[in-house]
């Protein structure tokens, strides 16, 4: 797998510029995000969106603890998510694998009494670090939801420009990266003659593929996807694992999913999480034709779960 | 359970029993009854108040103040300008402190003090204030801003004392309209990497703010409507004032003060004023609804 030494070269700076919370924004991470949107909307939308390879960071996981109140909800993991590939997690419910990846955006931390220990590494930043600054990592590090949660007050143009007006990033060039954002995540076809309508309005899986797009304006270089398709019909599900195949080539991309079939068609690598731990992580084809710990066999010949 | 085995009917085992079927209908008319008995005073207040207060309106009901005069019938009573004018500034101005305030309150508690005892707290005294009779507020502005400052009534002590009813009535309903905004909405906001402040700007204000709006008007309705709080704050005068500092008009106070009159003429002012009282509330609630309407989009 050669993309595990990629993220080196180009990657190096990128988080690092990222995380720095007194960098000016509009300057540096406008030309920057200028540049790449342009050459992604110059190539054909539906032909490949993808022309333009932007090099996602690394994510290591060192040590990783996760509490709730006095409750340990993830037992120290180390775990690596290489750059531009897509990780699922798999595990059954209540093992801890959403928890782990909302430490990754650092978005556990919101829940009252919730904590975290342990490092989580974009290439070699710590998010966890002294002088991080939160709202960088969340813009660096994207996340979509279990459920479909469009903001319900606004069109589906605001519902995508939100992450850019809410962190006041790119004000300027606001439809330009709504119509982008949009392509991206394949639903600009659909909903281009309806943008001013409200979000809410859209079905379920165009809602889903709505907060995609709302992730992808506001340009991270990684993707949390929380089972993003557990609420979705197969139809709408083979759509996102499409985008989610297409997304990869220049983002980081981990998914949550109890659905092994799903971890099999759009993952290249899998985790197998148990009770807070990590059982067992591979390429995905080893995790699912010969893994080396048995409770991962019984797990993924459903003995268990 | 065995079933009978020449049973016409494939259901008959899973027959509701009459006994049920009674309760149900005898439970349902109970629920319907104690709908009519609660209509019974809300048609009958609306009736009289329709019947006896337009009978008092005219032009010059609105157009003038009231003359102090109870010995002489028809318009040498005056009208009730005063009073209206004075419901108008005192509730404003009352509305203007109760609101921002009660508003960032229920903010502060949802959003950021939650889980903490401070916040307990706060939310013990609330509850605390919203249960205290309205002349107690009365009571403690004319304690701490009349005699202990040694001054006389005035139209802003009497917006201090509303003030002071309207706050737990608008953190409250607040509070709750916004802890019914669904979490994923804060937590996809500050996933996008938007500023708390941000969220609750653009996010959660937006989405709560016709179920705000809601509490608010109770709050000012419920202002608008209080005597109590007024009779030793604002005092009473006839005159057309909006001098916040000097003695000031209200409607509740002109109702209670012509209802005791002896004087028919008095007395059907007081069901005119009550009209006009009723009526600037519910113009009042159209206006919020259709601001409400115009600034939502779903």
């Amino acid at each position: 797998m050669s993309p595990e030494a990629q993220p080196i070269g180009g990657a190096e700076e990128a988080p690092e510029r990222m995380l720095q919370p007194n960098q000016p924004p509009s300057s540096a991470g406008g030309a920057r995000a200028g540049v790449r949107i342009t050459g992604d909307s110059s190539a054909p939308a539906a032909a490949a969106p993808h022309t333009v390879v932007k090099v996602g960071p690394e994510i290591r996981l060192e040590g990783l603890r996760a509490f709730y109140g006095s409750a340990e909800q993830v037992k120290g993991i180390d775990l690596r998510f290489p750059a531009n590939q897509v990780t699922a997690i798999i595990g059954p419910s209540g093992c801890g694998k959403s928890t782990m990846v909302r430490c990754i955006n650092r978005m556990h931390e919101e829940i009252p009494g919730a904590r975290a220990k342990g490092r989580v590494l974009l290439d070699d930043q710590d998010v966890y670090g002294t002088g991080v600054d939160v709202i960088a990592v969340r813009r660096a590090v994207g996340m979509v939801f279990q459920k479909p949660n469009p903001f319900p007050t606004m069109s589906i143009f605001d519902n995508v420009a939100a992450g850019l007006r809410l962190t006041a990033k790119g004000r300027g060039e606001l439809q330009h990266r709504v119509e982008n954002a949009l392509r991206g995540a394949g639903l600009w076809d659909e909903v281009s003659d309806r943008l001013s309508s409200p979000g809410v309005g859209l079905s379920g899986g165009q809602q889903q593929r709505m907060c995609i797009a709302r992730s992808l304006a506001v340009d991270p270089e990684v993707l949390l996807m929380d089972e993003p398709c557990s609420a979705l019909d197969p139809i709408a599900t083979l759509k996102i694992e499409e985008l989610i195949e297409q997304l990869k080539q220049r983002i980081t991309i981990v998914i949550v999913t109890h659905n092994m079939q799903q971890a099999a068609r759009v993952a290249d690598r899998t985790a197998f999480m148990l009770a807070g731990e990590l059982v067992e992580v591979g390429p995905t084809d080893e995790i699912f034709t010969k893994p080396s710990d048995s409770r991962t066999e019984e797990y993924v010949t459903g003995k268990f779960g | 359970m065995s079933v009978p085995a020449a049973t016409p009917d494939r259901l008959a085992r899973f027959a509701v029993s009459k006994r049920r079927r009674r309760t149900d209908r005898f439970a349902r008319g109970m629920l319907l009854a104690a709908t009519l008995i609660a209509l019974v005073p809300l048609v009958l207040i609306v009736y009289y108040l329709l019947k006896k207060g337009l009978g008092a309106w005219s032009v010059n009901f609105f157009t003038t103040d009231p003359t102090g005069s109870t010995f002489f019938g028809g318009s040498s009573i005056g009208g009730i300008k005063s009073a209206i004018l004075g419901t108008i500034e005192m509730v404003a101005v009352a509305s203007a402190i109760a609101i921002p305030i009660g508003l960032g309150v229920a903010l502060w508690l949802v959003e950021y003090g939650r889980p903490t005892w401070f916040a307990h707290t706060v939310r013990f005294f609330v509850d605390v204030l919203t249960g205290v009779p309205s002349i107690v507020f009365g009571l403690f502005i004319y304690i701490a801003l009349i005699l202990g400052t040694g001054s006389s009534y005035a139209g802003i002590k009497g917006s201090l004392a509303l003030s002071l009813l309207m706050l737990p009535v608008v953190i409250r309903s607040a509070e709750v309209i916004l802890q019914l905004v669904p979490g994923a909405l804060r937590e996809s906001a500050l996933a996008l990497g938007a500023p708390r402040w941000r969220v609750i700007f653009r996010v959660v204000l937006p989405t709560a703010l016709t179920g705000m709006l809601t509490g608010v008007l109770l709050a000012v309705a419920r202002a608008a409507g209080e005597t109590a709080p007024l009779l030793f704050t604002a005092g009473h005068t006839n005159k057309t004032n909006f001098d916040l500092s000097q003695f000031m008009n209200s409607l509740p106070y002109q109702i209670y003060n012509d209802v005791t009159s002896p004087t028919t003429a008095v007395v059907n002012r007081a069901w005119g004023a009550a009209l006009t009282l009723v009526t600037m509330i519910l113009i009042l609630n159209l206006i919020a609804r259709l601001v409400a309407r115009r600034t939502r989009l779903a």
